[in-house]
C-alpha cells in the first residue's frame, strides 16, 4: 500500500508528527452521501411497512410490530414512497461509484476481508470485547474491521437486490425466485435494513471509542498520528 | 511516500480537502421546503421513466396452479370511497371516445363475446400484502382493436361509477395479461370487485386495476394519470 504520509513540523515547539492520507476523496463522498441516503431509506422505509407491518396474509392479518409515526419519514405511504424511490438511486449511484473506484483504484485492498484476516479477527475480538491485550495491526484497517466493512458492503449490495426484488417481481421474477418467492424478498428486505442497522450500531460506538482523529480522516482523507505508523 | 510538511501548510491542505466535501451539502436542497416537493417528483419521475424502461411487453407475469390460489373469502377488497357504487347491471355500458374509429357505448355482451382469458395470476398491493386469484375476461389489445384504437396513441384512461379514475401505458395496455376482466374464481364479478367490469393488470400494482369501470378513452396526451397518483403515487408503478 503506497499511502501518503506527511511528517508535518509543527511551527511553534518544532515538533514533528505524522499523518496518513487514508481516505481518498471518493471514498468519503460516497460514505457521507451514502450515509445520508441510508437513513432517508430506512426511515421511509419504515413508513412503507407502517402501512402493512406483516408478513403474512392480509386476511386476517396479524401485525408484527407497530412503528410509531413520528418516527417515520414522508407523512403517509405516498411521501414515504417518494423518498423511498428518489433516494435508492442515490444509494444505488453512490455504491457503485465507490465500489467501481475501489476495484479501479486497487484501494479495495485497504478493506477487503480475505482468508489471510481470518487469522486476526479472534486477537482484536479479544481485545475489544475481553479485555484481550491490544494486537499489533500494521494497516489503515485490522482484520475485524475489514470483515465489518466487507460485511457492510455485502449488505448494501443485499439491500439493492432485495429492494428491486419487490419493486419490479415480475420483471425480475428471478430475483425474488432466488429469495424463496415475493413474500420471502420483503421479509428479507426487511431484515438486511436491521443487519445494517446492527452494524451502524456497531460503527458509531466504535467511532465515539476511536476518538476525534479517527473520524477527521473520513472528513479530510488524513489521519493525525495513526496507531500504525 | 513521506513528504515534509508544517502545521501551516497541513492546516491549509486539510481545509482544501474538507471544501472537496461540499458538494454533499447539495441533499440539504431536500430539506428546504420549497424545493422539497419538486425534488420528489423528479425523483419519482425518474423511477418511473427507469420503470418504464424495464418493461418488456412480451414478458409475461408468472402464473400459479389453481391450488396455489388465495380462496376467494380471503382475496381483499379495497375502494377508496364505496364498496358498492349502485351501478343498474341491466342498462350498464362502456362508453369509448378519443382517438378510436368506433366510439359509442359498448354492451358487456359486446365484450364478452372476444376471446376470453383465464389466469391465476398475483395482485400486489402498494401496502406490501399481495394475493394470488383466478380472474377472466377478455384481453384489452383486443378491444383496442375491436374499437379501432389509433396505434400511434398513448396511453388509455379509464373513469369509474365511483368517480375513480386511472389509466395505463399503451405498452401495458397491449399487454397479452392485460384484461378486461368480468370474472373471477369463474364467477361473474361481484359488485364489491368491481362489477360488472374491471381493469386486471399483472404487470401493475393493484391501484391500476381500476373496479366498475364506465368510460374509456384512448389518447395521445395524458390528461388524468389516476385519483392515487394525483395524490403522490407513481404513474406508471409497473411490477
Amino acid at each position: 500500500m503506497s499511502s501518503q504520509i506527511a511528517a508535518i513540523t509543527n511551527v511553534k515547539t518544532g515538533a514533528i508528527s505524522e499523518a496518513v492520507y487514508e481516505h481518498p476523496f471518493i471514498v468519503r463522498l460516497c460514505h457521507w452521501v451514502n450515509a445520508v441516503a441510508l437513513l432517508i431509506l430506512v426511515f421511509s422505509g419504515l413508513q412503507i411497512f407502517r402501512a402493512f407491518p406483516s408478513f403474512g396474509a392480509k386476511i386476517p392479518q396479524k401485525d408484527l410490530l407497530h412503528w410509531p409515526k413520528a418516527y417515520a419519514l414522508g407523512g403517509w405511504l405516498g411521501g414515504g414512497l417518494q423518498w423511498h424511490l428518489t433516494f435508492m438511486w442515490i444509494y444505488i449511484g453512490t455504491g457503485l461509484l465507490y465500489i467501481g473506484y475501489e476495484i479501479f483504484s486497487r484501494n479495495y485492498r485497504q478493506v477487503l476481508f480475505t482468508p489471510r484476516d481470518i487469522r486476526g479477527v479472534w486477537p482484536m475480538v479479544h481485545h475489544y470485547f475481553f479485555f484481550g491485550p491490544e494486537p499489533y495491526v500494521r494497516e489503515a484497517y485490522n482484520p475485524l474491521q475489514k470483515l465489518a466493512y466487507t460485511s457492510a458492503i455485502l449488505l448494501g449490495i443485499l439491500s439493492v437486490i432485495t429492494g428491486v426484488a419487490i419493486w419490479k417481481p415480475v420483471q425480475f421474477s428471478w430475483l425474488a425466485w432466488l429469495m424463496g418467492g415475493f413474500h420471502w424478498a420483503r421479509l428479507w428486505h426487511f431484515a438486511v435494513m436491521w443487519a445494517i442497522l446492527a452494524f451502524l450500531f456497531g460503527h458509531l460506538v466504535m467511532v465515539v471509542l476511536h476518538g476525534w482523529n479517527n473520524f477527521v480522516s473520513m472528513v479530510t482523507g488524513w489521519k493525525k498520528d495513526p496507531e500504525y505508523l | 511516500m513521506t513528504f515534509r510538511t508544517d502545521s501551516r501548510q497541513f492546516k491549509r491542505l486539510n481545509r482544501r480537502e474538507l471544501l472537496k466535501l461540499s458538494p454533499v451539502l447539495a441533499l440539504g436542497a431536500f430539506a428546504i421546503p420549497k424545493l422539497q416537493k419538486p425534488l420528489l417528483k423528479a425523483g419519482l419521475g425518474f423511477s418511473d421513466w427507469a420503470s418504464a424502461r424495464l418493461f418488456r411487453s412480451g414478458h409475461l407475469a408468472h402464473t400459479f396452479a389453481d391450488s396455489e390460489v388465495t380462496p376467494f373469502a380471503k382475496f381483499p377488497i379495497n375502494d377508496y370511497d364505496v364498496d358498492d357504487p349502485g351501478i343498474d347491471l341491466e342498462k350498464w355500458t362502456l362508453t369509448v371516445s378519443g382517438s378510436v374509429q368506433k366510439p359509442g357505448d359498448y354492451t358487456l355482451a359486446q365484450i364478452q363475446a372476444l376471446p376470453r382469458f383465464r389466469q391465476n395470476t398475483r395482485h400486489v398491493c402498494i401496502e406490501g400484502w399481495d394475493v394470488i386469484g383466478r380472474f377472466g375476461g377478455a384481453r384489452l389489445v383486443d378491444f383496442l382493436k375491436m374499437i379501432g384504437a389509433d396505434p400511434t396513441a398513448r396511453f388509455v384512461e379509464v373513469e369509474c361509477a365511483d368517480d375513480y379514475y386511472e389509466s395505463l401505458d399503451m405498452a401495458t395496455a397491449r399487454h397479452p395479461q392485460t384484461l378486461l376482466c368480468y370474472e373471477m374464481y369463474d364467477q361473474p364479478l361481484t359488485r364489491e370487485h368491481g362489477a360488472p367490469l374491471r381493469l386486471q393488470i399483472p404487470t401493475k400494482i393493484g391501484y391500476k386495476q381500476a373496479k366498475y369501470l364506465t368510460d374509456l378513452k384512448v389518447t395521445h396526451v395524458l390528461q388524468r394519470a389516476g385519483y392515487w397518483e394525483d395524490q403522490g403515487y407513481s404513474k406508471f408503478y409497473g411490477m
